[in-house]
């Protein structure tokens, strides 16, 4: 476990940049340092490897202060990764993966059979590995900042906003295999970032830091949610908070209709049969059972039903694994109302109202206040 | 008075390959000379140029230095230290070591300095002791600009030897200040045409040792 333990960073010219911090970050877990430009986030980072030295206080890995011993191990031992990935760009990619390796005395052929391992690991095609970074993406490149890091198996690895560099989508593929690399590994991560959603999605522990370098609210990202400490950290998470809440519920809970859903090669009688008071719309699946679009039962001939004038059935849920606000999404997307949930093949699985998403979601509220982490 | 005649009449007279006075002799006193003043320069400016470089402190005073160096007059400066230190080798390789060093000093001062901090940073967060991100990390990179401002120090030099044969010293100076002293014309255009080859061949041998030494890396992406 890392303890920062009132630690406090002043520059000769009197700027504070961390104000007598104290975190305890858990092992085996990401644990997120968020805030504005100028919070000390990414000076608290690079205390905890020593690239900046604290004024006072301490920090202690699994009980020894770091300043026990020297930098340069200490520093081997921890895997570090920058925003622009930094890599040697004289060094072919395989070389610059085995530089730790390396330093710490591998042979040359093990170091880099390793660096093909982790290649692969971080989801890097094996042809790269004798190009030169200028050949590759930023996504790439970030790819390889992070199988760099992890080359020595170090327990501990320290991320200063790798991800911010590159866009959007890219950014959402890197973080899913960061989290997918994270269950593999379980290794103790240090993340910082200035984006709460990256924050929320990423961090098992979030501190949310204010300008000044002082700690608004250390708690998992569920509880940041649902209890914001004060208005620092309220405006911090945005307008729709409440919302992006519900990616912590799990959907498993709702009840789903299967009435109401009916094959594209229906009868009238089963047409007949399936619309209800209750439920306004029938489902239309294909034979497969996917959904093709919602109708009205009385629109509905059987035999001549055309896919291409049902109305649209908005983005479906995975039923079970995908989260309330993942269903509430789909709800309010269709045009019925109605949200389709579907099984890992993309069958519809049943359908849910808005209605019973609404109780759903106060049930949840009322159970559990500060629920733990369901899928996201 | 034709230049191309001059040429081919100092090149085709037996009596110019052969001897202590013969083109062999010369180019390799020229290439002598070169060689030391530019291995005294590269001594002194590489290490001053790589640290300053890498720490980033002292830049100023360098190119405060590196102005006034640039300001010496090779040949005051030659006749001064020849009256100086008398007759030697000192006097001809002073100036041209002053006239050198700025170049390799300045520019690998500038060299260092360009190098992206970003992997630097990495290295150092990865547990690099500092030598090891000076030579590993930031002179892989920044070779291509250091070797320029070699190359450029060797080319002056090649061409400022010359002032050697005005203090009974060998080199292709010797063709032309024999050959204006005597007004013997085709030694003067010979001995020119025999500096600029030798400038030329200077700039190939550059041109190899950085096909050789920099990474295919930094060549392509820089």
């Amino acid at each position: 476990m890392i303890r920062i333990d009132s630690v406090t960073k002043r520059y000769p010219d009197g700027t504070v940049a961390v104000d007598r911090l104290s975190l305890e970050i858990p092992d085996r877990s990401i644990t997120v340092l968020v805030g504005p430009s100028g919070c000390g986030k990414t000076t608290t980072l690079r205390m905890i490897n020593r690239m900046v030295e604290p004024s006072e206080g301490r920090i202690l890995l699994d009980g020894v202060d770091i300043m026990q011993q020297p930098v340069n191990t200490l520093r081997r031992s921890m895997g570090y990764v920058i925003q622009n990935a930094g890599l040697f760009q004289h060094r072919t990619i395989v070389d610059n993966i085995a530089t730790v390796p390396r330093m710490l005395g591998w042979g040359k052929d093990v170091a880099r059979s390793r660096a093909r391992e982790l290649m692969e690991r971080v989801g890097l095609d094996a042809s790269l590995a004798k190009r030169y970074p200028y050949q590759l993406s930023g996504g790439q490149q970030q790819r390889v900042g992070v199988a760099r890091a992890l080359a020595a198996d170090p327990p501990v690895l320290l991320m200063d906003e790798p991800f911010s560099a590159v866009d959007p989508v890219v950014r959402k593929g890197l973080q899913d295999e960061l989290l997918r690399i994270q269950e593999e590994l379980g290794k103790t991560i240090v993340f910082v970032t200035h984006d709460i959603d990256e924050a929320v999605k990423l961090g098992t522990m979030v501190a949310v830091m204010r300008t000044g370098g002082r700690l608004a609210q250390f708690a998992p990202p569920a509880e940041l949610l649902s209890n914001p400490a004060d208005d620092f950290v309220e405006d911090f998470l945005g307008a729709d908070r409440g919302i992006r809440r519900l990616s912590f519920f799990p959907s498993a809970g709702l009840e789903l209709l299967t009435t109401p859903i009916v094959a594209v090669d229906a009868t009238a009688e089963q047409i007949a049969a399936r619309g209800s008071a209750d439920v306004p719309y029938l489902l239309v699946t294909d034979l497969d059972g996917r959904p093709l679009g919602w109708s009205e039962p009385r629109d509905l001939t059987a035999g001549q039903i055309e896919p291409e004038r049902l109305l649209p059935y908005g983005r479906p849920f995975v039923a079970e694994r995908d989260s309330l606000r993942a269903a509430l999404d789909g709800a309010v997307l269709s045009p019925t109302g109605w949200a389709v949930a579907v099984d890992g093949e993309g069958r519809a699985a049943g359908v849910v109202s808005q209605q019973t998403i609404g109780e759903a979601i106060r049930g949840a509220h009322a159970a559990a206040p500060v629920d733990a982490k369901a899928g996201r | 008075m034709n230049v191309l005649n001059f040429i081919n009449a100092f090149f085709s007279d037996n009596a110019h390959w052969q001897g202590y006075d013969g083109i062999p002799t010369r180019v390799l006193e020229h290439i002598q000379y070169t060689l030391m003043a530019l291995g005294i320069a590269a001594a002194v400016g590489l290490p001053i140029g790589l640290l300053t470089g890498h720490t980033g402190r002292g830049g100023n005073t360098l190119a405060l230095i590196a102005t006034a160096a640039r300001a010496l007059p090779s040949f005051g400066l030659m006749v001064l230290m020849f009256v100086l230190l008398g007759l030697g080798l000192a006097p001809v390789m002073i100036p041209l070591v002053v006239l050198a060093i700025p170049p390799v000093l300045v520019t690998t001062y500038e060299a260092m300095r360009s190098v992206d901090p970003a992997p630097v940073d990495a290295a150092r967060g990865m547990g690099m002791a500092e030598a090891e991100v000076l030579f590993r990390v930031e002179l892989p990179v920044a070779l291509p600009l250091i070797l320029s401002g070699l190359r450029s120090a060797a080319i002056q030099i090649v061409s400022t030897a010359t002032i050697a044969a005005y203090v009974s010293f060998g080199g292709l100076g010797r063709y032309i200040v024999d050959g204006l002293y005597q007004r013997d014309y085709e030694k003067v255009v010979g001995g020119a045409t025999l500096v600029a080859v030798l400038a030329l061949a200077t700039l190939g041998v550059f041109w190899a040792v950085g096909r050789l030494t920099v990474s295919r890396g930094v060549r392509r992406s820089g």
